[in-house]
């Protein structure tokens, strides 16, 4: 009964898995040479043709001002991937704390 | 939740009416410096009360139950990992999810405004992505409409009784686009157009977010969905412990 629930579970989320990689990928060849710029960039194009002219924001990001220009492409995708990196590792902590659990309470229900 | 703590948000509700009525307000992501200084500062204070909801739902959670405290982390690990995430989409453009239902279906959509304040406050600073002057506005939609949305969402399916997992799919990727859908509607009160007013520029910002963010949306229904399965498969006690899965709940 268990096993037979594990492996549909298993193929549920390989399906599930597969649909996503594909939701990503696909727009890249479909969408050949388009350029994927931020949807928040698009943004503030609009806000220009609503009013008319050229719009310039009232604050800049105080780390530009800092810098006295804008982050480096290079770094910028370095924080990204802390940010990335800081949650996929508290998200695998903690499972694989929970995968490990599962299996010690299996062990030990087997040998009672 | 104690007396005092509902008196505190009442009186938070109060002082953000008042105060972001008179100034007539007007803002996912809204860039540094794209909002007037008044929609500023009306987004921001319309969020206090749902921040200090939060701040309670949180403690009080985590005071009955520590165990509850894993799953809150790792809610807040999925916001950040999943905002992080541009992702092209149909249109030829990216952006990113929110990554905010699964919170708030697990804990609470209020617990999820704080947690969705510190992504906001992270990219704002270090990566120059949001603002921190239009922080108010970019939580109001992400970490406030999107979750209690979802929230509301998932609970109508549950009394629907519409398959869980289904549930939890409609939830999380209507709360993105919910996201979206309030920060046009943001964009557009800053901005109304100058034939069709405040309607029309609605109309002409979803026209940019929406096409891009429905793959998205999609994406993020089925990412909570698989992370709510490998919780059930292996973190029962936990799921218990945040009133997820009542007690008595047989799989």
């Amino acid at each position: 009964m268990e096993t037979v629930k594990t492996r549909k579970n298993t193929a549920t989320v390989a399906i599930l898995l597969a649909l996503v990689v594909l939701l990503a990928i696909v727009p890249l060849f479909m969408r050949k040479g388009a350029e994927f710029g931020g949807s928040d960039d698009a943004g503030s194009v609009m806000v220009e043709e609503i009013s008319g002219e050229a719009y310039t924001p009232w604050f800049t990001p105080i780390l530009e001002s800092m810098l006295g220009g804008e982050l480096p492409g290079e770094v910028e995708s370095l924080i990204f991937c802390l940010q990335t990196g800081i949650g996929v590792g508290v998200l695998a902590f903690f499972m694989g704390r929970f995968v490990e659990r599962r299996k010690q309470e299996n062990m030990r229900n087997a040998y009672h | 939740m104690s007396k005092k703590q509902r008196k505190i948000i009442a009186a938070c509700t109060i002082l953000a009416f008042s105060l972001g009525i008179t100034s007539t307000a007007h803002a996912m992501h809204i860039m540094e410096g794209y909002l007037p200084v008044g929609f500023c500062i009306a987004w921001g204070v319309l969020c206090i009360p749902f921040l200090a909801a939060g701040s309670f739902s949180m403690r009080n959670k985590l005071q009955e139950n520590r165990r509850s405290l894993t799953i809150l982390a790792m809610c807040g690990a999925f916001i950040f990992v999943i905002s992080s995430l541009k992702i092209p989409s149909l249109t030829g453009s990216c952006s990113h999810m929110t990554g905010t239902g699964l919170g708030a279906i697990l804990f609470s959509p209020s617990a999820v405004s704080i947690l969705g304040l510190i992504v906001l406050i992270f990219q704002a600073v270090l990566l120059a992505h949001g603002g921190l002057t239009t922080l108010g506005a970019n939580t109001f939609s992400m970490a406030i409409a999107g979750p209690f949305l979802a929230f509301g969402v998932y609970k109508l399916c549950q009394k629907l009784k519409i398959n869980r997992k289904a549930g939890i799919f409609l939830a999380a990727m209507m709360g993105d686009l919910f996201t979206y859908c309030v920060t046009s509607v943001q964009l557009a009160m800053a901005y109304p157009s100058e034939s069709g007013g405040i309607a029309a520029s609605v109309v002409k910002f979803l026209g940019v977010f929406a096409p891009t963010q429905l793959p998205l949306a999609v994406s993020e229904g089925i990412l909570t969905v698989l992370i709510v399965i490998g919780l059930e498969t292996y973190a029962m006690p936990e799921l218990k412990s945040v009133g997820f899965i009542k007690e008595q709940e047989v799989r």
